[in-house]
Parts: structure tokens; C-alpha cells; sequence
């Protein structure tokens, strides 16, 4: 099973995706994208980063779910701060966090997952990973956005990698 | 002909267009590029959501079936919009830097001496 | 298609529109190339969401194939752009 079916996560995710592309489904595109799912993996593999484990699923949906809700949440925001930006600008600034993550996926997620949420953008990583430099859109206290965010973000992105 | 879909489907693509106003109002008015930034990633983000939330709404009443295609493009969307995004934060940050405006320094490496882990480490057994 | 969505799908591409015209303000104003290309990207997401209310309009979803197109091709473009202000050069 293994031998056969090295990536499985990514083999499905390609199956799915293939899939959709090719509505309706019929047997063909069935035999077609079960070809593309099981051979791409295979001729990309020496391009990619060696995947990692992946841990603990529920910690991810509900870290998926906790994003999906700050999306919405800071957008709302955004879209405010811009309407009243005449009257009350918006406090924008950078912010450095200091890191505790190391692995290489789990930095791409938290990418994601900052340029995913309007209110801040990714702007720089230290060198050796220690810290990250965030442009937050409007913050007041700088000290309780980095506990809240390394809390809402970081600290189960270290469970699920590492 | 009536449907319970069609006021949802209104609504959230009515939404949509609000959430892309705000985001060109953004551009279009932030006074600083970083500030600006951020109002793109609403449209990116929030009213992409929307506007697939509504098509796939729409077509699958329309067609008695679940229609999915749309799901792809808010997936293709949020794996390169984060890329982009932070390529063109850090294209700026270079450029302004060089030009001397006042922002935070580069992030140097502060904690200790050793290097950062390299790429081949032992987390590829886990997976084969 | 009843009134209802044909109104709220008017008044959507209305938005729209006004959306890519502040972008496209902020497009040829400037002042940096950063704006630019910021102001390009943001040309590209709405056209892509363009694609997808049309794919509603008329009923068709020839538009998906559009739209998925309209979000790679903003990719690369964006991609190659912010490259070259970071390096003076696309390819290395």
C-alpha cells in the first residue's frame, strides 16, 4: 500500500481536482485522473520539499474553521476602516513577531493563513526563521495582537508539523 | 417562479459587489502602500467567497445537482494569493529600503549562531 | 431568472465597475511601480469575479473555464512583475 500509494494526501487531492475539472464524471476521466493522481506525485517528487507528517486532523479542520471566521471577521473590518477612513484614519504598522516555528510547511501554512486574513500582510522572515514581519492594517496594542496571534495561529500550527 | 435559493444568491452577490467597492475605495484612498495592501485581499478573499457561494448556489438549483466546479477556483485563488502577495510585500519593502524611506530594518538572524535546519531533514522518512 | 436577480446582478456588475475604475485610478497614478502592480492584481481579481456573476447572467459555465484562466494568468503576470522590482531580472 504504501509502495503503491506513496502520497496519499496529495494523490486524492488530485483525484478530487480532477474530477471536478472534468464534469461529468464518467468512468474515463475516472481512469484518466486516477493516472494523473498516481503518476504526478511520483515525477514532481524530487522537486518538492519532503513532505511532512501531518498530525492531529482535528486540530487542523478546527484551525481551518478559526481562520475561515477571522477571514470574515477582519475583512468586515477592513471594509469599515476604509468607509471611515476620512474621519479616523486606520493606525497601520509593522509588527515583528518572534517565531517558535520552524518547520518549512508549517511557515508556508502561516503564510497562508496571514495573507488569507486582510488585516495583515506578510511582509519579511528573519533569516534564520526567529521572527516575522507582519503589516497589521489597525492595531492599538502590540503587545496582545502577538500573545493572541502566536495563540490563534502558531501554537497549533506546531502541533499539526512538528 | 420563486425560489427560497434566489434571495440568498441576490444577496450574496450584492455583498460581493460592496466588498469589491470597498476594496477599490482602499486602494484608491490608503495613504501608505503597505496600508493599501490590504484592501485587495478583501476582494481575494471575501468577495470571491461570496460570488462562489452564489454560483454554486445558483447552478445546482438550476440543474438539480451539486455543482462544485467553483470550489476550484476559490482553492486555486487562496494558494496564489498568498505567494503573490507576500512576494510583492517583500519587493516593496527591498525597494524602499533602498530608497531610504523610514521602516523597520531587515530582520537579522538574533537567537542563536546555528543554521537554519536544512531541507533534506529526517521528517522525509515519515511519509514514504 | 426572475426580476430579483436580474436587478441585484446589475446592480453587482455597477459595484464591480466602480471598484475596477478606483483601481484603475489608482493604476495610472501611481506613484510607484509597487502601486502598480498592486492596482494590476487587483484588476485581475475583479475580472475574475466579473467572469463568475456572467457565468450566473447567462447561465452558462463556460465562464468557470474563463475565470480559472483570469486567476492563473494574474498569478504569473504579478509573480514575473514583483520579481523584477525585487531583482532587475525575471528569470535567474
Amino acid at each position: 500500500m504504501k509502495r503503491l500509494l506513496p502520497y496519499p494526501l496529495l494523490s486524492s487531492g488530485l483525484l478530487a481536482m480532477w474530477l471536478l475539472l472534468n464534469e461529468p464524471f464518467t468512468p474515463g476521466n475516472l481512469l484518466l485522473g486516477l493516472l494523473v493522481a498516481l503518476g504526478l506525485p511520483r515525477l514532481v517528487a524530487s522537486l518538492r520539499p519532503p513532505a511532512g507528517p501531518m498530525q492531529r486532523p482535528l486540530v487542523l479542520i478546527r484551525l481551518i474553521l478559526r481562520v475561515g471566521a477571522a477571514v470574515i471577521r477582519s475583512a468586515i473590518e477592513v471594509a469599515r476602516g476604509v468607509f471611515r477612513a476620512r474621519r479616523h484614519a486606520p493606525r497601520g504598522r509593522f509588527v515583528q513577531v518572534p517565531l517558535e516555528l520552524r518547520d518549512e510547511h508549517a511557515l508556508a501554512a502561516l503564510l497562508m493563513i496571514t495573507a488569507v486574513i486582510p488585516g495583515t500582510v506578510w511582509s519579511e522572515l528573519a533569516p534564520d526563521r526567529s521572527a516575522l514581519l507582519l503589516h497589521v492594517f489597525d492595531l492599538d496594542d502590540e503587545a496582545e495582537f502577538i500573545t493572541s496571534f502566536k495563540a490563534l495561529y502558531e501554537h497549533p500550527l506546531k502541533e499539526i508539523f512538528e | 417562479m420563486i425560489s427560497v435559493w434566489e434571495p440568498l444568491v441576490a444577496l450574496s452577490l450584492v455583498a460581493s459587489g460592496v466588498v469589491v467597492l470597498a476594496a477599490g475605495l482602499g486602494l484608491y484612498r490608503l495613504p501608505d502602500f503597505f496600508q493599501r495592501m490590504h484592501a485587495p485581499a478583501l476582494a481575494s478573499t471575501l468577495a470571491a467567497w461570496l460570488v462562489t457561494l452564489g454560483s454554486i448556489v445558483y447552478l445546482s438549483w438550476r440543474s438539480n445537482e451539486l455543482y462544485l466546479h467553483g470550489w476550484l477556483i476559490i482553492i486555486v485563488l487562496s494558494i496564489t494569493a498568498p505567494i503573490s502577495s507576500a512576494v510583492l510585500a517583500r519587493a516593496a519593502l527591498f525597494r524602499r529600503r533602498q530608497a531610504g524611506d523610514p521602516l523597520p530594518p531587515p530582520l537579522l538572524a538574533q537567537e542563536d549562531p546555528q543554521p537554519p535546519p536544512p531541507n533534506d531533514s529526517p521528517t522525509e522518512a515519515a511519509d514514504r | 431568472m426572475t426580476g430579483l436577480l436580474q436587478h441585484a446582478i446589475t446592480l453587482t456588475l455597477v459595484l464591480y465597475l466602480a471598484g475596477m475604475v478606483l483601481g484603475f485610478v489608482r493604476l495610472t497614478r501611481g506613484p510607484s511601480a509597487q502601486d502598480r502592480i498592486l492596482a494590476l492584481d487587483f484588476l485581475y481579481v475583479v475580472a475574475m469575479l466579473l467572469m463568475l456573476v456572467l457565468a450566473i447572467r447567462y447561465d452558462s459555465d463556460v465562464y468557470f473555464e474563463a475565470a480559472m484562466l483570469m486567476v492563473l494568468f494574474g498569478f504569473v503576470s504579478t509573480m514575473a512583475l514583483a520579481k523584477f522590482l525585487l531583482r532587475g531580472e525575471v528569470i535567474e
